[in-house]
């Protein structure tokens, strides 16, 4: 029986346990059109990433605690100084100081309006969102940048306005771990696992 | 980047004139599964080396660099797949590289091979491109294909590049499309365009005889985009060779192909949309100071620029291009375009960046018929035809090969060869295709000047490729 491979780091090293990749045959690939003559090979391969989130790291951590982290560039000598990001900047894309982490949960809450969005019907190889995804585009007040996500109770329409939800039951420290739903939805609506976070 | 230094917006300059010589390209499909990748590419310069009346060895025997334009290296399962190229092409020890910068791939391995030959560095190079996207089932070509967005904030939700992109298609579609039933058939017809372009094509993938009515009954991909507005997914190969004047001349000697004068320039934006900073729209030779100062009144929602409605990236490839090459009002100096036609409405909003009308203008090129080869309104040619090779959506899209395909189209115009390359019947047997009984040959005459847009994804990166006859060019050398 195989086993998830697992990483810690320890001593400033990666520490692995477990399978990062299973071994299957290759099968070959035969011309039916050409007397069943070979054409080629299958390669599978199947196998597990190593992934640092780095100066990132802070915003996927407090997804599963309910919060939403944005940065701003507070350097004095920044010609654009007080600008707020989220996505997550770590240095300011101008000055290239490094940004202060802001907690953005309240602004969400407050502020979040559809500046646009696309309902989609297909998905690729390792979706886990449900079907049709409604992916959105956030705008927010006081925020230079307008978030991606997606809606995950009700049909979206530009200038809606929607509120944060997040997975806080079994996280997957991901950014689908963060969601959001119109206005006015109640909690007994929401997704299995998510909460408003409060 | 939301505000420019004087630096950024120095106009590009070649230190001596550049000439594409010939191009070539191999048959375009969804999948060539009796072919490797170096079959097609040595196809594609073996056409090249033919229209120029030369051996592939003799061709071969003038290239000093080359530049390799392969986007997806985790479709083949294959690092380095240039050096494997190079080596069957027998070109090795020469210098190499490869580029890749997502569906602008094929236009910026151009813009590496025009700056060598520029510099002085080599006086003939080859610039091939390539992709083949058959090495995985669909649902996982659409996970590896999300990897070319941003991996923590954008590709696990859905693993579909689509949901990224077509958030931009939406905002266009309510903003500029106002949402009418007019707006949606002219997208139509530019699927119908193209698909029937590609009929008289025999390298296009997707050749179609269509109506308007099958593109709005094909089936939803991401409202109000459909199947027939999205582009192909090919498998091929497309080459380029790129020499100073007097190696141009010598190769072209007693043949058919006239050196053409040859500028790149290129642009970027950020890879994740939700990034865009808004800033001030760069104003194109043909655009003035005030005209859209009330564009938010015309277009409610309009006011945002670049937002999520316009691709600063190919705004900025040709304001560097037109200056380069002397280009004033693209409408009046150019006459045929190859466009990236990722999906109907990115055409139309390329129509925007690249001037061809103003901002929240662009279905009117189509509308005006201005963009066929021959004007449905009046019966007479069009004043700028577009994608005659059937672009994205008929001829092909094999990301690495597509800037090169659509310069290849281009140049076979300004040649006056559209015609003969298009209609030898041998051709279409070669690769298995019918020559349709109603073939017509949609050689624009006395072309002189024309440009090509290959654009990256979300609009991360796109060039502008200019050719002229260097006999009818628009600026005086200095
Ligand atoms: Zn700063």
């Amino acid at each position: 029986m195989s086993m998830f491979g697992t990483v810690t780091v320890k001593d400033g090293k990666y520490r692995i346990k477990g399978d990062f990749h299973h071994i299957s045959a290759n099968i070959p690939i035969r011309n039916q059109d050409n007397a069943w003559q070979l054409i080629g090979v299958t390669n599978p391969r199947d196998m597990t990433y190593i992934h640092t989130y780095g100066g990132e790291a802070v915003f996927f951590e407090n997804l599963s605690k309910g919060k939403i982290h944005g940065t701003r560039c507070d350097n004095p000598d920044c010609e654009f100084k007080g600008t707020v990001y989220i996505p997550f900047r770590i240095h300011c894309p101008d000055c290239l100081a490094k940004n202060t982490v802001v907690d953005l949960t309240d602004v969400c809450r407050k502020t979040a309006i559809i500046h646009t969005f696309m309902v989609c019907e297909r998905s690729g190889a390792f979706n886990t969102l449900d079907k049709p995804i409604r992916f959105i585009n956030i705008e927010f007040e006081g925020v230079t940048t307008i978030l991606m996500s997606y809606l995950s109770v009700g049909e979206p329409k530009v200038g809606m306005r929607v509120v944060p939800i997040f997975r806080m039951l079994d996280p997957t420290y991901t950014i689908t771990d963060l969601s959001w739903v119109a206005e006015a939805t109640p909690e007994s609506a929401l997704p299995k696992g998510f909460s408003f976070g409060h | 980047m939301i505000k420019f230094s004087e630096r950024h917006l120095k106009i590009p300059k070649l230190s001596r004139p550049v000439y594409l010589v010939t191009a070539g390209q191999s048959k375009f499909g969804r999948a060539i599964p009796e072919k490797r990748i170096e079959e097609l590419v040595v196809d594609a310069l073996t056409m090249a080396a033919k229209l120029i009346d030369k051996t592939p060895a003799e061709l071969k025997s003038y290239i000093h660099t080359a530049y390799y334009g392969h986007f997806a290296d985790h479709f083949g399962d294959q690092l380095l797949g240039e050096a494997v190229i190079h080596d069957r092409l027998g070109l090795d020890p020469l210098g190499n590289i490869g580029i890749k910068t997502g569906g602008a791939t094929g236009g910026s391995t151009l813009w590496e091979a025009v700056k060598t030959v520029a510099s002085g560095y080599s006086d003939c190079v080859l610039a091939m491109g390539w992709e083949r996207m058959d090495e995985v089932p669909t649902d996982e070509g659409n996970h590896l294909i999300s990897c070319a967005a941003d991996k923590d904030w954008e590709t696990p939700l859905g693993h579909i590049y689509t949901g990224y992109y077509a958030v931009m298609a939406q905002k266009y579609w309510q903003v500029f499309g106002k949402e009418e039933d007019s707006f949606r058939q002219t997208m139509a017809e530019i699927s119908v365009k193209h698909h029937g372009y590609a009929r008289f094509n025999p390298f296009a993938h997707s050749p179609m005889k269509i109506t308007t009515d099958d593109v709005l009954k094909s089936p939803v991909v991401a409202y109000p985009l459909r199947a027939l507005d999205c582009c192909l997914m090919s498998v091929g190969a497309a080459c380029a060779i790129i020499c100073d004047e007097d190696t141009a001349m010598e190769l072209t000697k007693n043949t058919k192909n006239k050196p053409l004068r040859i500028w790149v320039a290129a642009g970027s934006h950020t890879l994740r949309p939700a990034c865009r900073r808004d800033m001030e729209i760069p104003l194109l030779p043909n655009e003035t100071d005030d005209q859209y100062a009330d564009l938010g009144k015309r277009f409610p929602g309009g006011d945002r620029y670049p937002g999520f409605t316009g691709f600063l990236a190919a705004r900025m490839a040709v304001w560097y291009g037109y200056r380069m090459a002397g280009i004033v009002d693209p409408m009046e100096d150019l006459d045929v375009v190859e466009l990236h036609d990722a999906f109907t409405i990115s055409d139309i909003q390329t129509y925007e960046d690249i001037g061809l009308r103003p901002y929240g203008y662009g279905r009117d090129y189509v509308e005006s018929g201005d963009c066929y080869h021959t004007n449905p309104n009046t019966g007479k040619p069009g004043r700028l035809p577009s994608n005659l090779s059937g672009g994205l959506i008929g001829c092909m899209h094999a990301v690495g090969a597509t800037g090169i395909m659509q310069t290849f189209e281009i140049a076979s115009h300004i040649w006056n060869r559209w015609g003969e390359i298009h209609e030898d019947s041998s051709l279409w047997d070669d690769f298995g295709r019918q020559k349709p009984d109603d073939w017509t040959n949609l050689q624009v005459n006395d072309a002189k000047k024309a440009m090509a847009i290959s654009h990256a994804g979300v609009g991360s990166h796109v060039t502008a490729t200019i050719l002229m006859d260097p006999d009818h060019l628009l600026k005086e050398e200095d």
